[in-house]
């Protein structure tokens, strides 16, 4: 190999690497995108019902309906959303904690009634597989398409040198 | 050989996506219930115009009924109740009404002032039966079948032609099914 071909091989390698490096911080930002939408501390949202006495269930139910989606607005969570389905719905889950329901039970309530879309974080389960697994699945896909790319034009004759096996 | 089908390929693709994606027909607020094809929520609730009364989905078991969701903020509502009205005159199935989050006194107005498609109303003040329901707007208008499933829902204003096209068709396949059985 001679040293130029050696220095492209090296900078194709570079590029291939960036490119990898890329696709997977676009894939860890995406699978952290749904953490990311709800921050771990914030004051008490817009609730007209005032703090659950036990300080344990008021955190569950903090963070309970900020990982909820209001369905009036759609983008907004039910501990943000002063509509009033978003009220009457931190009602429930207040109610729910009380009565020593778990978060899961909580969460499948809501499911069962609105369906998936009312979670912002997506449950890891056979069926969002797709879902979590996409970012990854790109990046394999993209890391093959530059891996085989790279491989067919280091084989390639630089144009300036003639072509390896000629005298 | 077949490599050049591979752009056309992709292409096509993502025009199928964006045809998807970018339909202006597609409500983009709306979203399938997961009721569907599962029993109907049970609730009993005090009439809006005769609090003496109780209006409740039990006596209805056996029957199909429309189950649609009102209020008197809600201005495609008004804009449904003519539609209502002659439904309810088609005498084709009854329609039992969810006044949710509403004035009782206003409406009470509304329905004598414009009409009474209605059954029976359960004024649904506190929201409870429409959580169980799964309303996050109104209007909303669910189809459930003798067995108590819910067969159809439709979320927008009720149109003669929604009835028609998406309410009519099921009520009779629903119909044919009980009389097979």
């Amino acid at each position: 190999m001679t040293p130029r071909r050696a220095a492209r091989t090296a900078t194709a390698c570079g590029v291939l690497l960036g490119a990898v490096a890329a696709a997977a911080g676009v894939a860890a930002s995406l699978v952290a995108m749904p953490a990311a939408a709800t921050p771990a501390a914030t004051p008490a949202a817009i609730d007209a019902q005032g703090q659950i006495e036990d300080p344990v269930l008021q955190s569950r139910f903090e963070s309970i309906t900020k990982q909820l989606r209001c369905l009036v607005c759609q983008n907004e969570s039910i501990a943000d959303s002063n509509v009033e389905l978003a009220d009457q719905l931190r009602r429930q889950v207040r109610e729910m904690l009380i009565a020593g329901k778990s978060d899961d039970a909580i969460f499948q309530f809501m499911t069962d009634r609105y369906g998936e879309f009312v979670r912002f974080n997506t449950p890891l389960e056979p069926k969002t597989l797709l879902i979590w697994g996409a970012p990854f699945l790109l990046m394999l896909i993209g890391a093959g398409a530059i891996y085989r790319i790279v491989r067919v034009r280091s084989r390639m004759p630089l144009d300036d040198e003639p072509a390896s096996g000629t005298p | 050989m077949w490599k050049f089908l591979v752009p056309i390929v992709l292409f096509g693709g993502l025009v199928a996506l964006f045809a998807f994606g970018l339909n202006p027909d597609r409500d983009l607020h709306a979203l399938p219930s997961p009721l569907l094809g599962k029993p109907a929520p049970e609730f009993a609730l005090q009439d809006v115009i005769d609090p003496n009364r109780v209006v409740s989905n039990a006596p209805l078991a056996g029957q199909i009924y429309l189950f649609n969701v009102w209020a008197t903020w809600c201005a495609q509502c008004r804009q449904e109740h003519e539609t209502l009205l002659e439904i309810a005159q088609q005498h084709v199935v009854p329609i039992v009404g969810l006044d949710w989050n509403d004035d009782r006194g206003k409406a009470v107005q509304w329905l004598q002032q414009l009409g009474n498609p209605y059954q029976g109303v359960g004024f649904d003040n506190d929201g409870r039966t429409a959580i169980n329901w799964g309303v996050y707007g109104a209007p909303e208008t669910f189809l459930v079948d003798a067995r108590g499933r819910v067969l159809f829902k439709h979320i927008a204003p009720m149109t003669l032609e929604v009835w028609q096209e998406e309410f009519l068709p099921r009520i009779q396949a629903a119909r044919r099914q009980q009389g097979g059985a």
